[in-house]
């Protein structure tokens, strides 16, 4: 019965790894037929300017986005977990971001920041009304923003969910002992949250992987290549330079990264046991 | 496994938020230790709200305004002389087609997933052979797969298999890689039904299928929802799969419609945030429709 699911799965995720690892050793055009090339795809994208810094683009952008989302969504989830009315208000309206596609998010922000008709201008505010997208500086903040506010809600109803499941006795007793809200925040919220904070930072780092739609409606990877981040590298490269073989290589290299990232979150903070503590509820 | 479920609520009745009038009848919140008012969650919660918020309202309040408002009014101003004419000029441009076309993909490719996984996943957690603790090790392994990385060999097989600008070409590789967490969560699920209710059944003489569909299924509802409403959502949502394996505009999604309607209409910013909300609108009726249904079903299957 597990057949179905085993070879749909195998067919367009395990079998196209096994494909890209033989393009990245071809010419291809994406028309014809991939010719073999040696190793010269990997030694041009090991050494190519260009990736190495989209790589490092994506780090930069996986520890951004980590360090940004995390405690926002953190402390707004354990807002919204209580029960007063207007907090159940609140979350309402925070779950909206979540039903706008990508793509027109991006759209919406493209416009939203534009130095002369966005919101910043026209309600002149120079600190809002700066070149955000256009300038080398600010684009790569620009999109660490906009997957900030595309996700945030997400991970808010993760944390809100497991900030449900703490039980309150811990904070009665807690209070008796004379325990503050920064006290408490501390020594119960924290500690009890730390599954639902690995869970969550591992789909945002995976996440980080693929925010290719965003960046590719937002910037288009520019200006220049400031927002060019790996994803980003891999398409442009394949499928508008019609180098299908160099973009293998760094599909490949997008691949291994997501591999050791998330080997090293379950190592370091155990996934896998996350799923003896599910059943052990 | 439902995250909504909580601890019953044992708190006395204490001081009355500051910052709110006190509830002619006090509600009983089971974090006694947020029971206090907090200024400053509250303030940051407002604040986030006001994020999210305006932009929203400034997509509704621009898609409104005439070409010309748009460049003399206050981006944030009620329209003086709201117009509707953007809307008719989105629907004008095949906008119901795009729509159909979404509807078949995420339609299909949510089906296709919900139904093999949902068979995997029953296999994987009534079975006792390796082979199916192997196959649960290759699902949860493919959560790490970013999907993009893959997009050139599927590219590959889907122009060999004389597939490519089809709406099938988006259903199979959309539905291939919603499996593993659709697994993983309906595997969590099914874990957590007794052994004595299939033993029960066993008893009676029931097969494999019979429990299957008479037990596992009626019993997974609310798993069921949570990964419907997750992978539909995703698959709605989708750029990457339509972009690549799809070419002529009758075959494109809505969210590709967005997105090339914005590359041809960049001077008329109305008219594209008139799409940008029509487009959105199918899944915001239904998020009115199913608001608890939906959060819950999300949250579910995170939660712990």
């Amino acid at each position: 019965m597990a057949l179905p699911a085993l070879v749909l799965f195998a067919l367009f995720a395990l079998v196209p790894m096994a494909i890209v690892i033989y393009l990245s050793f071809t010419r291809w055009d994406g028309l014809g037929s991939p010719a073999w090339a040696g190793a010269d795809n990997w030694r041009e994208a090991l050494t190519s300017d260009v990736t190495r810094h989209a790589l490092w683009l994506t780090v930069k952008l996986m520890v951004f986005s980590w360090i940004v989302q995390t405690p926002i969504s953190l402390l707004l989830g354990v807002f919204v977990a209580g029960k007063q009315r207007y907090r159940a208000l609140f979350a309402v309206f925070y779950f909206v971001p979540l039903l706008i596609s990508t793509a027109a998010i991006a759209v919406i922000f493209k416009n939203l920041l534009d130095p002369n008709f966005g919101l910043g201008a026209a309600l002149k505010l120079p600190v809002l009304g700066q070149d955000w997208l256009g300038d080398p500086q600010l684009a790569f903040y620009a999109v660490v923003f906009v997957i900030a506010w595309q996700f945030v809600p997400f991970h808010t109803l993760l944390y809100q969910a497991g900030a449900r499941q703490i039980p309150a006795s811990l904070y009665e007793a807690a209070s008796i002992d004379g325990a503050g809200r920064l006290a408490q925040f501390w020594h119960i919220t924290l500690p009890q949250l730390r599954y639902t904070i690995v869970t969550s930072s591992t789909l945002m780092v995976v996440g980080s992987l693929t925010y290719f739609d965003l960046v590719f409606v937002l910037t288009g990877g520019g200006p220049g290549y400031a927002t060019r981040i790996l994803p980003l590298d891999m398409y442009i490269t394949g499928f508008q330079s019609n180098e299908m073989g160099l973009a293998s290589a760094i599909s490949v290299v997008l691949v291994v990264a997501g591999l050791v990232v998330s080997l090293a979150l379950v190592r370091f903070s155990g996934f896998s046991r996350m799923r003896s503590q599910q059943a052990g509820m | 496994m439902s995250a909504i479920s909580h601890a019953p609520s044992t708190d006395s009745p204490g001081t009355p938020p500051r910052d709110e009038p006190p509830p002619a009848h006090p509600r009983r919140n089971p974090l006694s230790g947020l029971r206090r008012a907090n200024p400053l969650g509250a303030s940051g919660g407002l604040l986030w709200l006001v994020i999210v918020l305006v932009p929203v309202y400034w997509v509704v309040v621009t898609s409104l305004r005439t070409r010309e408002g748009f460049f003399d009014a206050n981006p944030l101003s009620v329209p003086s002389h709201p117009t509707l004419e953007n809307y008719r000029q989105v629907l004008d441009n095949d906008f119901t087609h795009y729509l159909l076309n979404s509807t078949l993909v995420t339609v299909g490719a949510t089906l296709l997933t919900v139904v093999v996984s949902f068979l995997a996943a029953y296999a994987i957690v009534r079975g006792t052979t390796r082979a199916l603790r192997w196959a649960f090790s290759v699902f949860l392994l493919g959560l790490a797969i970013p999907l993009q990385a893959t997009i050139i060999p599927v590219y590959y097989l889907i122009a060999k298999a004389q597939m490519y600008d089809t709406l099938g070409a988006i259903v199979l590789p959309s539905a291939a890689f919603a499996i593993p967490l659709t697994v993983i969560i309906l595997v969590n699920f099914l874990r957590d039904i007794p052994d004595e209710l299939y033993e029960s059944m066993r008893a009676d003489g029931a097969g494999h299928w019979r429990m299957l569909w008479s037990l596992a299924l009626p019993l997974s509802r609310p798993a069921l929802i949570t990964v419907v409403i997750y992978d539909a959502l995703n698959v709605w949502n989708g750029f990457l799969f339509p972009l690549i394996l799809t070419q002529s505009p009758d075959k494109r999604t809505l969210p590709l419609f967005v997105w090339s309607f914005q590359g041809e209409f960049t001077i008329n910013v109305p008219a594209i945030l008139a799409a940008v909300v029509l487009s959105t609108l199918p899944i915001l009726v239904l998020y009115v429709l199913g608001r608890r249904q939906l959060i819950g079903g999300l949250t579910a299957g995170f939660g712990k």
